[in-house]
């Protein structure tokens, strides 16, 4: 450990939920690197901000909403000074001075020092019982005025002041909002969706003028009413501003940082003076200024990763959702959704159920979402809207939700893929928490939010995650898919195969050491994901790690719940000879295998071989030509087909040909999932070749080429992607489309969902349209199956390769 | 415990690999980690006897091929909050050879 003198000084300015975000993600990645000193104006620890509402409404206490208890600094030895306002940088000297005028010094400051409440300048404003809502003392000066007077006006219909409003109403005051235009919330909802939301507040009770411009406060000492610009007046014993807010950068400004609406800062955080950073509301990255609590926290995380001096995430900005934290109104907002010429709306308005959704779409793009009563799709929404999803495919579906585009739920967390973000706020996914919840034994929503921190700040999707806590408890059934690989990195699958290519990595210990894996040698997640982006970025270069393959990749051969393997030879296209069906039943004899059996794929299992006469069998079926069928593999299975024209009385083309050719082309390629496909030679389509991951349907003209079906954990239609007239085109679109798969799908990801993120449109384009991305992809492919085109059972059963594996170590004879 | 057996030498065994032994009818697992250390455990994972010598070997634990079972190959516990417990056998190294003694109440 360092020795304190050696630290270097790392001085935060704000006490508040970005600040001690950064310095909590700090003391994970170099718990020694800083001796912290935290300046908060405030007279608290840090508290979360965003529950003020719930506060002020008599739902939470505010004990309950503390984050950062003072036992916290101490055990982080973070040195906390409350009530100690800083008054100025000195960026000479690289000290800050407190109004006091104690000086102290840093190395690194950071500067998080939120926002500051806009004041109207009307006369009037500094009347007693004229407040802002920002912070605690805000929400003590309005539960006191609460006790002692009945009348409360809240300016502002923005999120927090319908909030405010809600909260004094139950409170016991008659309050009415004051709002400039004519839409609350108008921000973040369209008219319907405000007119909505202002019945179900009337409803309650709150009181509405709008459009309605403030123009005095009234009263004499303290506040006795409010005056319009129209002349009419209202009584009002407490006025409550919320405007908006204004970032706070009087201090940055005066240390001469450069400012413009908010403090400017690059993408690793930094102001101009490369010493100093900055998170949270006072700051202004790529012309955004945010009030949302989400993207303060990813502004968290990528500073401390800057500080703690690993220097490779970036904050490239984020996409806003908001819930609005009134219990019982169910609103979501997320993304752009104001008309305009080129956007398209989609919108469901049921008046009589309380359901309003309008969605706004461009270039099949999600572009914006508005839900009222019923926002359960929300994060679905977010989610597609954020991963720019090509939408064009759903697009029919796509306001009825999730559920309806393919596996059927029970509820909507239920109904939700692991990487679903249930907690918007701090990014937790749903299999973040159902991996917790296993593996921790978390029972409460109080343990998911110490584990996880899901709903531990706004705490809106609580519901969700009593969903997952009722039915997750006790699934083992799946790997749950989360945005890094897995514990061992946080580098996301995306990240991680950017990273090897960008920086010609070319093993796995490299990779693993640049990215600074946490662990040695990785886990049994990562490690088959990193082995298969290194063989797919340098084919011919890359020395395949075995060790790093799952059992059935490493010994080529299926293993079974016994320890026993199971053996399946190609089938060229389905196809099979009485010599091949004889080897495969001296096989079976001379072996004692005691299952044969026909696969979903037209071709024959061999079930229940032991380890050690793998060679053996492989020796034998290759004697008769038999060679490996991959059906152990994230590699291509089968080619499935009908038997086309050579037979059937309807075929238009040679489906088992060509079938045969695609197989002979693509087997041996190593791809992200396994890949499946047919051939059908007419409409009827009795290769079933448009549920598979790649589908030809032949038709008189030509060859129809689908993609991205599933028939399995999923039910989905394969995609039409192009019609072509030669089977040679469909084979080399077929390679390119393949190709794209491997480079861009992340490990484990099936064609359909991929499609899925990728959007059907751009890989249409890269594959059909643009013949020289095609043709170079088709290269690309040509070339990686020079080396993966070596029957690994013939190495093995003939060559000797990976002898240790099918050989005991020893054997031993107890007495 | 019986007498230590030589059963090979220290690079038969892959590094992050695994080989196993035939004990009458049982089998042992035995593990060679990234640090060259070495390891033996009952081949059968406490879950559902999946074979932990097909496992992918990472740090000083094997994840069990049948359903990613964690399993500390020092303690032979598996890691929380997955539950159970492999029976151990001792392994030492001699002039440049594997000697495993057999935990025989422990093994089939």
């Amino acid at each position: 450990m360092l020795d304190v003198t050696t630290k270097k000084k790392l001085v935060v300015i704000g006490n508040g939920m970005a600040g001690i975000r950064t310095v909590e993600h700090l003391l994970e990645r170099a718990p020694d690197l800083y001796r912290i000193t935290v300046f908060g104006a405030e007279p608290h620890v840090n508290y979360n901000r965003i529950l003020l509402s719930p506060v002020l409404a008599g739902e939470k206490t505010l004990d309950e909403i503390v984050l950062n208890p003072l036992s916290w600094y101490e055990e982080h030895g973070v040195k906390l000074r409350t009530g100690e306002e800083i008054a100025m940088i000195d960026r000479r000297t690289r000290e800050v001075v407190t109004a006091a005028g104690d000086r102290t010094p840093y190395d690194r400051l950071l500067i998080a020092t939120g926002s500051n409440p806009i004041v109207l300048p009307i006369p009037g404003k500094d009347l007693a019982g004229v407040v802002t809502y920002r912070d605690i003392r805000d929400v003590d000066l309005m539960l006191e005025a609460a006790k002692k007077h009945r009348r409360a006006v809240v300016v502002g219909g923005g999120l927090l002041g319908l909030e405010a409003a809600n909260g004094l109403m139950k409170r016991g005051m008659e309050t009415t909002v004051v709002h400039l235009v004519d839409t609350l919330m108008e921000r973040q909802l369209d008219k319907t969706a405000g007119d909505m939301l202002r019945q179900s507040l009337e409803a309650r009770g709150l009181r509405f003028k709008m459009p309605a411009q403030t123009t005095a406060i009234l009263g004499e000492t303290r506040v006795t009413g409010v005056r319009f610009a129209d002349g009419e007046e209202i009584a009002a014993d407490l006025v409550v501003m919320a405007v908006g807010i204004r970032p706070n950068v009087d201090l940055a400004k005066k240390a001469g940082l450069h400012c413009e609406r908010g403090l400017v800062v690059s993408d690793t955080m930094q102001t101009y003076d490369g010493r100093i950073y900055a998170v949270g509301e006072c700051v202004q990255h790529r012309r955004q200024t945010y009030g949302l609590v989400a993207p303060l926290f990813d502004q968290a995380k990528v500073c401390a990763n800057h500080l703690a001096m690993r220097g490779f995430a970036r904050y490239e900005g984020s996409s806003v959702s908001t819930k609005l934290k009134v219990t019982g109104i169910d609103l979501f907002s997320a993304g752009d959704f104001a008309p305009a010429r080129d956007r398209e709306e989609i919108v469901l308005h049921d008046a009589g159920a309380g359901v309003y959704k309008r969605l706004v779409i461009k270039d099949n793009r999600l572009l914006g979402a508005v839900l009222y009563g019923d926002t359960g799709d929300g994060p679905w929404y977010f989610r597609l809207l954020r991963e720019g999803a090509d939408i064009g495919a759903m697009r029919e579906r796509l306001m009825f939700g999730e559920t309806q585009q393919s596996a059927a739920g029970h509820d909507k967390a239920a109904a939700m893929p692991d990487n679903g973000e249930i907690c918007g706020c701090n990014g937790v996914s749903k299999g973040v928490i159902v991996k917790a919840i296993a593996e921790k034994k978390l029972f409460t929503v109080e343990d998911v939010r110490a584990h996880t921190k899901a709903s531990a700040s706004c705490g809106s999707c609580t519901n969700l995650v009593e969903q997952l806590l009722a039915s997750a408890v006790g699934d083992y059934s799946q790997a749950p898919k989360v945005k890094p690989i897995c514990a061992c990195t946080p580098f996301s699958h995306d990240d991680a195969r950017r990273t090897i290519v960008e920086h010609q990595l070319k093993s796995l210990p490299e990779a693993m050491r640049f990215m600074e894996w946490s662990s040695p040698d990785g886990c049994h997640v990562c490690r088959p994901a990193l082995n298969y982006y290194l063989v797919a970025a340098w084919p011919g270069e890359y020395r395949d790690d075995p060790q790093s393959r799952f059992i059935n990749e490493r010994v080529h051969a299926n293993i079974q719940k016994d320890g026993t393997f199971s053996v399946v030879p190609r089938m060229w296209g389905g196809v099979t000879s009485p010599n091949e069906l004889r080897a495969i039943a001296d096989v079976a004899d001379k072996f004692n295998i005691p299952t044969v059996k026909v696969t979903g794929g037209q071709r024959i299992d061999l079930l229940g071989v032991q380890k050690d006469d793998l060679p053996a069998v492989w020796r034998d079926l290759n004697a008769a030509g038999l060679v490996s069928g991959h059906a152990y593999g994230k590699a291509l299975r089968t080619v499935k087909t009908c038997v086309g024209s050579q037979w059937c009385r309807f075929g238009t083309q040679d489906s088992t040909g060509l079938g045969v050719k695609l197989e002979k082309f693509l087997w041996g390629s190593w791809t992200p999932a396994k890949v499946k496909l047919a051939v059908s030679g007419c409409p009827r389509n009795c290769a079933e070749a448009t549920c598979k991951d790649i589908g030809v349907v032949c038709v008189d003209s030509g060859y129809e080429v689908h993609f991205a079906g599933a028939a399995g954990l999923h039910v989905k239609g394969a995609e039409f992607l192009t019609k072509t007239a030669t089977e040679d085109e469909c084979v080399e679109i077929i390679a390119a489309l393949v190709q794209l798969y491997r480079e861009q799908a992340r490990y484990g990801e099936r064609i359909y969902k991929w499609c899925d993120r990728a959007g059907l449109e751009k890989i249409r384009k890269a594959v059909v349209e643009d013949i020289a991305q095609r043709k170079a992809l088709f290269a690309r492919f040509a070339h990686s199956q020079v080396f993966a085109q070596v029957d690994p059972w013939r190495e093995r059963a003939s060559e000797g390769a990976a002898a240790h594996e099918f050989a005991p170590l020893a054997e031993w004879e107890p007495a | 415990m019986s007498a230590f057996l030589d059963i090979g030498g220290l690079e038969d065994i892959p590094r992050l690999g695994a080989r196993v032994v035939n004990v009458g009818a049982g089998k042992i697992a035995v593990f060679r980690t990234a640090d060259d250390q070495y390891f033996a455990l009952d081949d059968r994972c406490p879950h559902r006897g999946g074979p932990l010598s097909q496992g992918i070997v990472h740090g000083r634990r094997v994840t069990c091929p049948l359903h990613n079972f964690v399993i500390a190959l020092d303690s032979g516990e598996a890691v929380a909050p997955d539950q159970g417990c492999v029976a151990r056998h001792s392994i030492k190294i001699e002039d440049g050879r594997l000697r495993l003694a057999v935990n025989q109440t422990a093994s089939a």
